[in-house]
């Protein structure tokens, strides 16, 4: 048997079809959920993708936080469905408050696309236990709006409950890039809710899953085998 | 406000000696007279502001037409060519039931106008030209060029170009795969801001702009019709009929990429339901051109309700709403049983979506405002019977003098310290220097097929996940070697964007053009634009590529001084297996380093030139197509063979640019011997064309080097990929760490 994971798409969702196809090299079976349908059609899992939904107008993600599906998705999560939001995902997450904090526009003013390195923090959400903690990996960011912030007892509090799920680091080696690439307080690229069922990111890992195109890397490969194992196992 | 009396068609018959601003539309006198002549009858504002725009240069290609026709004249026979020039977008067959659609265009003037927009919006224009195929667009490519890159405007047109393709390339998923950035001082006043895009299909689903079926509705859908980009209307409607209109509105369109991404799914959505008979992007002259194109392409006649246009603004008057260019809507042409089915899927998306009209069995096009005819004229004579000047040209009388100001006697480097500072000052020069503080803002990632893209020799799609089926693409174009020789520039073009591709392991398959020169008033400029024509028309024939479409844009000149002669070539080829597909970034140490082709003393127009000596003169580098297509077999089979595992084509800056962009792509150094028979400083620095360097595994050396023989492939050894630095045995060492500050800090220091 394997898990069937939603990808839902938002009016200006860009990388559902890659999600979809990220869920389905890892064996699990993609299902594509429209925004305005309120019904998630038995999923056992969703991903909110990338992109400029709704134009990112007012702020990324304030307006599809309020479309139908998320009516849905906000319940569901409450009570254990896991959820992962990746960059215009993540930023429908904490507009939506399933996540703490909000992303501003990066501190350079541009749109930034790059190969990203980060250090998983933490190896026990439903989306992350395919990876060890500490594990460095490569995961391809690009956003306008990445910064991620929040105030220093949230930040303290996130840091002391292990929520932070991923930091960025500096590339090392012969390039000198920063490894901060907008800002982000405390380097943060990624975090979890209190229950681990729902991660939000900046990064791109659906981007990450095939040696030949994208990143060239498939170090993003194991979001969507961590969420197939945990599906099927329980 | 009602505007009395409406200049209907009855009006106008009775009203002969009404005087229409004609000069103000931009209409030459006798063009005026031969509107009047095709009528019978002065035409209404509404009628005249068709013409006008239609008749255009923009639309109208009236100075270029005499010179284009030897793209169709010359054409190769080629089985890969589906549909040619005159659509949209010309399409090519990439095997496989696959059908690929690729377009260069021009959006230069707006750009320099209003950076952000100006630039967004010729990506939004390009990218619905590809839909209007009926394809879904998968890459889009920017060649770009500014003026010197320390002047204090390049400061403020650069950013705005940047962030306008990026802010609306990003926004619709469209990775962004190749181009160029060039600088230099003829650019100024006159950047040239050129977008391409691609798109995939399946070959059941090309479509096309033309109206048939008598009783089809036309169906106008995307964004509301605003004021933006009407230019010349509003004198039009403002000043000659109502004294009451506001104000004169910004020429240059403002972008909605969120609009044009929801436009995408739609128009695609419909297509893959087959509801469409006919599709037209509404762009330059906005519903002007979209009815006359769309009927005149058709077999019957066309009447439009311009009432029931949904506006963004109430105010607009007829002539305004026909003239817009407000972007992000199309016109597409259903069968009435469809209509519905058309509807709903626009609903659907949220895209607004209004039946303006039919198709009728006539042969006119009748356009009705407020009850009353505004527009009744053949369509044909406003979209296809322009003005066509035979503009006068002569080769101008300073080429003599500037092709004897031979860049070959320009002084040389007298030592090895002289040589490597040289090398410096190339590498970090604004041209030869990394362009990833541009690049970077730019998504290359999204639709996840992106195989390679810049600073790639060219961006590559996978269009198959199945059987690993993939297009590449790149643009090259270089204004200082057309300035020297327009012919042999536009040939250079060709070979350089043709080996590019071929140097990726993909095979040439067609060109798009987008041609970008001075004022064609002026014969020096015309008779520049003659040439360049005539040298890609001759070397496409011969290289067997078509030019299926592109782009023509004229009067890039301030005052009497005109931008050089640019002629931006775009090729797009076909890989059978993107796996196997050739990198530039070294791969592995102790792999061979081979110079393929030959070198000779060719500095005319060189970067090396431009760099060291700030000159311009003497003949651009030799031109040998049969070698470019020999030397494309080769790099071609090896990709396919298994025999090289990385390779950089050799064009501006010589093998030492080459070189340096393959280590620092690949972390790897490089360590060269200078061949026998030629000087450290030819080696490095010339520009000889149809030249490559592969990097091959030793156990492939035996192997590569038969089938060069074989095929008469001059080669040469001359190093091996090594170490830390890049170092030329006998002369200099530089630290990789060294080149990457001066190579990649260049652009940041000026821009950021």
């Amino acid at each position: 048997m394997t898990a069937r994971i939603g990808v839902v798409t938002f009016p200006g969702s860009l990388d559902d079809r890659d999600t979809q196809r990220a869920i389905r090299l890892a064996g699990a079976e993609p299902v594509a959920l429209w925004h305005k349908d309120k019904n998630l059609h038995q999923v056992d899992a969703v991903v909110l993708p990338g992109g400029f939904s709704y134009g990112d107008y007012l702020r990324a993600g304030a307006i599809s936080r309020f479309s139908p599906v998320m009516e849905t998705v906000i319940e569901q999560a409450k009570s254990g469905l896991p959820v992962l939001g990746i960059c215009n995902g993540f930023q429908i997450l904490t507009e939506a408050h399933l996540l703490p904090g909000a992303m501003l526009g990066n501190n350079h003013l541009h749109f930034i696309c790059r190969d990203q390195k980060l250090r998983v923090e933490n190896a026990d959400t439903a989306w992350t236990s395919d990876y060890v903690s500490g594990q460095e990996i490569h995961i391809p960011l690009k956003n306008m709006d990445g910064r991620y912030v929040a105030d220093e007892h949230t930040l303290d509090e996130l840091e002391a409950e292990g929520r932070v799920v991923f930091r960025y680091l500096a590339r090392g080696g012969a390039t000198n890039e920063p490894g901060n690439p907008n800002g982000s307080l405390r380097d943060i690229a990624g975090i979890t809710n209190a229950a681990g069922n729902v991660v939000g990111l900046m990064p791109h890992p659906e981007h990450a899953v095939e040696a030949l195109v994208g990143s060239g890397r498939t170090d993003g490969l194991p979001f969507f085998t961590s969420i197939l194992k945990k599906l099927v196992n329980v | 406000m009602s505007r009395t009396p409406l200049d209907t068609v009855e009006h106008a018959a009775e009203t002969p000696d009404v005087e229409l601003p004609w000069a103000e539309l931009g209409l030459k006198k006798d063009e005026y007279e031969k509107v009047v002549e095709i009528l019978g009858r002065r035409p209404t504002g509404a009628e005249l502001a068709m013409y006008s725009v239609m008749w255009s240069e923009h639309c109208s290609y009236k100075s270029s037409k005499v010179h284009l026709r030897q793209f169709g004249e010359k054409a190769p026979q080629s089985d890969a060519l589906l549909v040619g020039i005159g659509e949209n977008a010309g399409v090519v067959d990439v095997g496989q039931g696959y059908a690929v659609t690729f377009k260069v265009e021009s959006h230069n003037h707006p750009s320099y106008v209003e950076p952000y927009q100006g630039a967004a919006t010729g990506v939004g224009g390009i990218v619905r030209d590809i839909i209007a195929m009926g394809a879904r667009p998968v890459a889009v490519v920017d060649p770009l060029r500014f003026g010197a890159a320390d002047h204090p405007d390049t400061k403020r047109v650069l950013p705005g170009v940047v962030a306008g393709i990026g802010g609306y390339g990003n926004c619709l998923g469209l990775p962004n795969i190749g181009g160029e950035v060039v600088f230099d001082a003829c650019y100024q006043g006159n950047p040239l801001v050129n977008a391409g895009a691609i798109g995939v299909m399946r070959h059941e689903d090309i479509h096309l702009a033309k109206a048939s079926g008598t009783g089809n509705k036309v169906i106008l859908y995307g964004a509301r019709t605003g004021g933006d980009g009407i230019g010349g209307a509003s004198i039009l409607a403002s000043e000659t009929f109502d004294d009451a209109k506001p104000s004169k509105r910004p020429a240059v369109q403002v972008g909605d990429p969120f609009q044009e991404k929801l436009l995408i799914e739609c128009t695609l959505e419909a297509f893959a339901e087959k509801l469409v008979v006919g599709i037209q992007d509404l762009g330059a002259a906005g519903l002007s051109c979209a009815t006359s194109e769309l009927a005149s392409n058709g077999s019957g006649g066309m009447t439009v309700t311009l009432d029931d246009v949904p506006l963004r603004d109430s105010t607009l008057s007829p002539e305004e709403i026909l003239m817009s260019e407000s972007q992000e809507r199309m016109c597409a042409v259903v069968e009435p049983s469809k209509v519905d089915r058309f509807l709903e899927i626009c609903d659907k998306w949220d895209v607004i979506a209004t039946v303006i009209g039919e198709v009728t069995d006539g042969d006119r096009l009748e356009i009705f405002w407020h009850g009353g005819k505004i527009v009744d004229v053949d369509p044909r004579t406003v979209a296809h019977d322009g003005p066509v000047y035979e503009r006068p040209y002569a080769r101008p009388s300073w080429q003599d003098a500037l092709q004897a100001d031979d860049a070959n006697k320009l002084a040389r480097p007298g030592t090895s310290e002289e040589l490597k500072s040289q090398v410096l000052a190339l590498v970090s020069s604004p041209n030869q220097a990394s362009k990833k503080w541009i690049t970077s803002q730019y998504d290359h990632f999204v639709q996840g097929n992106t195989v390679l893209a810049q600073p790639e020799d060219s961006g590559m799609i996978r269009i198959d996940e199945e059987t690993g089926l993939g297009v590449a693409i790149a643009t090259d174009g270089n204004g200082r070697y057309a300035k020297l020789d327009p012919y042999a520039g536009a040939q250079l073009a060709l070979s350089e964007a043709y080996r590019n591709v071929a140097t990726t392991g993909a095979k040439p398959l067609a060109v798009s053009d987008c041609l970008n020169f001075g004022s064609p008033e002026d014969p020096a400029v015309m008779w520049q634009f003659a040439e360049a024509i005539r040298g890609l028309a001759d070397a496409c024939q011969q290289l067997g590529t078509p030019v299926t479409g592109g782009n023509v844009s004229l009067y890039n000149q301030t005052g009497d001084v005109a931008i050089h002669p640019t002629p931006v070539v775009a090729v797009l080829g076909v890989i059978d297996d993107v796996a196997r597909r050739t990198p530039v970034a070294f791969q592995e140490e102790g792999q061979l380093l081979y110079l393929l082709g030959d070198t000779r003393e060719e500095f005319g127009g060189s970067a090396w030139s431009q760099v060291v000596h700030d000159h311009l003169g003497g003949l651009p580098p030799k031109v040998d197509l049969e070698r470019e297509r020999l030397l494309a077999e080769i790099l071609i089979s090896a990709s396919r063979d298994g025999m090289i595992d990385s390779a950089h084509d050799l064009s501006d800056g010589g093998l030492i640019q080459a070189v340096v962009e393959s280590a620092l792509l690949g972390e790897k150094g490089a360590r060269l011997i200078v061949p026998d028979g030629l000087d450290a400083f030819t080696f490095l620095f010339s520009e000889s064309a149809g030249r490559a360097v592969v990097a091959i595994p030793r156990s492939e050396e035996l192997r590569f080097n038969d089938m060069c023989g074989a095929r008469g492939l001059p080669v040469t050894r001359i190093g091996v990929v090594d170490g830390e630095s890049v170092e030329i045995q006998g002369e200099f060492a530089l630290s990789l760490e060294e080149l990457r500050e001066a190579h990649e800090g260049t652009i940041p220091a000026l821009l950021a």
